[in-house]
């Protein structure tokens, strides 16, 4: 199963009901996935040499700590806490401060960063998930979320969706693959780092390790096609937008409703039901095997 | 079960909307009823075994009118998977598109899609009419033993793959043929039987001339030795 939904505001007077409208989606597909939940916001940056930094405590007594400690290092930074996660905002280049990280603070997760992106993820009920993290204060131009129903890895937060292995990217999933174990151990290779058992890791390491590759999104979503053996459908985003794909036998669902004010993709329509005037919008299912892209 | 003031989604949970619809109370002479706030709900209208018409006003989720019995059921929305799943008589009429697996199974009765149907359209059918006036996705048709699929747009790869003996009639053009799926000649029963599948589906912009026809060339029906190296 799995419910996997995605937001893409075409008109900026409505950024400000971003939360609101992704916390909606999450909440109706929590029957497609009890398990866990998490999603990602683009919601621009203050400045261009800002970046973003989700992280996720283990232990919430860590934060106090790690306030004290990060605003000593890097004096720049701003942090907001979210549950048990929070946002930091620094000029830290990724290199430095993940090192940094790294050495001083073990038991802190990278859920992934940008000058975008924040991103966020809880093992529970995606009900009880989207209001703990508050998803509906949250603004931004587009967000992607997922609810799990674990199959191929434990119910873990490292094994929930959206992963985001590299800089503004992340990916979720509907269905599984089977040939991620060879997938995982070529990208071992290239030395890319994966914290996970999980399928989707894979996939995920994949698109980034193409993208970073200077491969187009086009040709990087084509070459899954060939490459990711499974059933799929992906939602991946970026900067800019997000992509959809679905694998070519296309037994996972997937629906698109688009009008002129945003474009919202998800597992079934209910997921939607409650978005302004959805049923007047243009209803369609992504074709299998065709790569569906918004806002480049 | 008590009092059910109004078939609406807002107000009544679906196992109440359907338990009502299941177990009409026949004294009344209500025959027509409508349903509101659908969004995109599961099973909306399943197992109905009355003759009675539904109008349901939206999208509707999966199954919706799955193993219909004699009812009349509308959709003005899209419908998702498996709508008319199983359906045994009846009718199902959807105004928009249908997701994958439309009419799957079923054993009689009528599914009209005004837009397009998903994949897997009429997936091992067994004896009902499906009439889709726009296209129709890959492996339609798939298995599909008994019954009528009428096309008046085009289908994606693999239509009819391991058919028995449904007929498929198609007006626009084809992807790919499945495995086992062949053009046949239209006779004069075809031409008969595709009038009323267009009348049925109130469709006029179509004449029996547009379709061809296709069906099983039933060389899978039987074990062939030749194959033996691929088991």
């Amino acid at each position: 199963m799995c419910g996997i939904v995605g937001l893409y505001l075409k008109k900026k007077n409505l950024h400000k009901r971003l939360g609101f409208y992704l916390s909606g989606m999450l909440d109706n597909m929590s029957s497609r996935g009890p398990d866990s939940a998490g999603f990602a916001i683009y919601n621009g940056s203050e400045s261009n040499d800002q970046n973003k930094y989700s992280l996720r405590f283990n232990n919430k007594k860590t934060i106090k700590i790690f306030n004290f400690e990060i605003k000593k290092k890097f004096n720049d930074s701003s942090i907001k806490i979210i549950s048990d996660h929070i946002v930091l905002h620094t000029s830290a280049k990724p290199n430095t401060f993940v090192s940094y990280l790294q050495e001083n603070f073990q038991d802190i997760s990278i859920v992934g960063y940008g000058k975008s992106i924040e991103i966020f993820k809880q093992v529970g009920n995606p009900k009880h998930v989207v209001k703990k993290l508050s998803l509906e204060k949250f603004t931004g131009s587009h967000g992607i979320g997922h609810t799990r129903m674990a199959t191929e890895s434990a119910i873990t937060v490292d094994g929930s969706h959206p992963y985001s292995t590299g800089q503004d990217e992340c990916l979720v999933h509907n269905g599984s693959l089977s040939n991620h174990n060879n997938i995982r151990r070529e990208l071992l290779k290239k030395g890319i780092k994966f914290n996970s058992l999980n399928d989707t890791e894979v996939a995920a390491g994949y698109i980034s390790q193409k993208l970073s590759n200077k491969i187009s999104m086009k040709k990087t979503l084509n070459d899954c096609l060939s490459n990711l053996d499974g059933f799929y459908t992906f939602i991946l985003g970026t900067i800019n937008g997000f992509a959809v794909l679905r694998d070519e036998i296309a037994c996972k669902p997937a629906v698109i409703a688009e009008n002129k004010d945003y474009v919202a993709v998800a597992s079934e329509f209910q997921a939607m039901a409650n978005l302004p005037n959805v049923n007047k919008a243009n209803i369609y299912e992504p074709e299998p095997g065709v790569v569906y892209t918004w806002g480049g | 079960m008590g009092r059910i003031d109004s078939l609406d989604f807002k107000r009544n949970t679906l196992r109440n909307i359907n338990n009502f619809l299941q177990n009409l109370n026949f004294k009344s002479n209500q025959r027509n009823f409508t349903i509101k706030n659908p969004n995109g709900e599961h099973a909306i209208c399943a197992g109905l075994k009355e003759e009675i018409s539904v109008n349901i006003k939206g999208h509707v989720g999966y199954y919706c009118g799955g193993m219909n019995k004699k009812a009349n059921i509308t959709i003005y929305g899209n419908a998702g998977t498996g709508v008319g799943e199983n359906m045994m008589s009846g009718n199902i009429h959807v105004k928009g598109n249908v997701s994958q697996s439309a009419g799957a199974t079923a054993h009689g009765g009528t599914l009209i899609v005004d837009g397009n149907a998903s994949s897997r359209c009429g997936i091992s059918m067994k004896g009902a009419d499906i009439i889709v006036k726009g296209s129709v996705g890959h492996m339609s048709g798939f298995m599909a033993q008994s019954g009528n699929l009428l096309i008046c747009g085009d289908a994606g790869e693999a239509l009819g793959d391991s058919i028995y003996e449904t007929v498929i009639y198609i007006a626009g053009n084809i992807r790919s043929l499945g495995v086992d799926c062949v053009e046949k000649k239209i006779k004069t029963s075809d031409i008969k039987k595709i009038e009323t599948l267009l009348k049925k589906g109130n469709i006029k912009k179509f004449k029996p001339s547009n379709f061809k026809k296709f069906g099983s060339s039933r060389k899978l029906y039987n074990f062939n030795i030749d194959n033996v190296s691929e088991y």
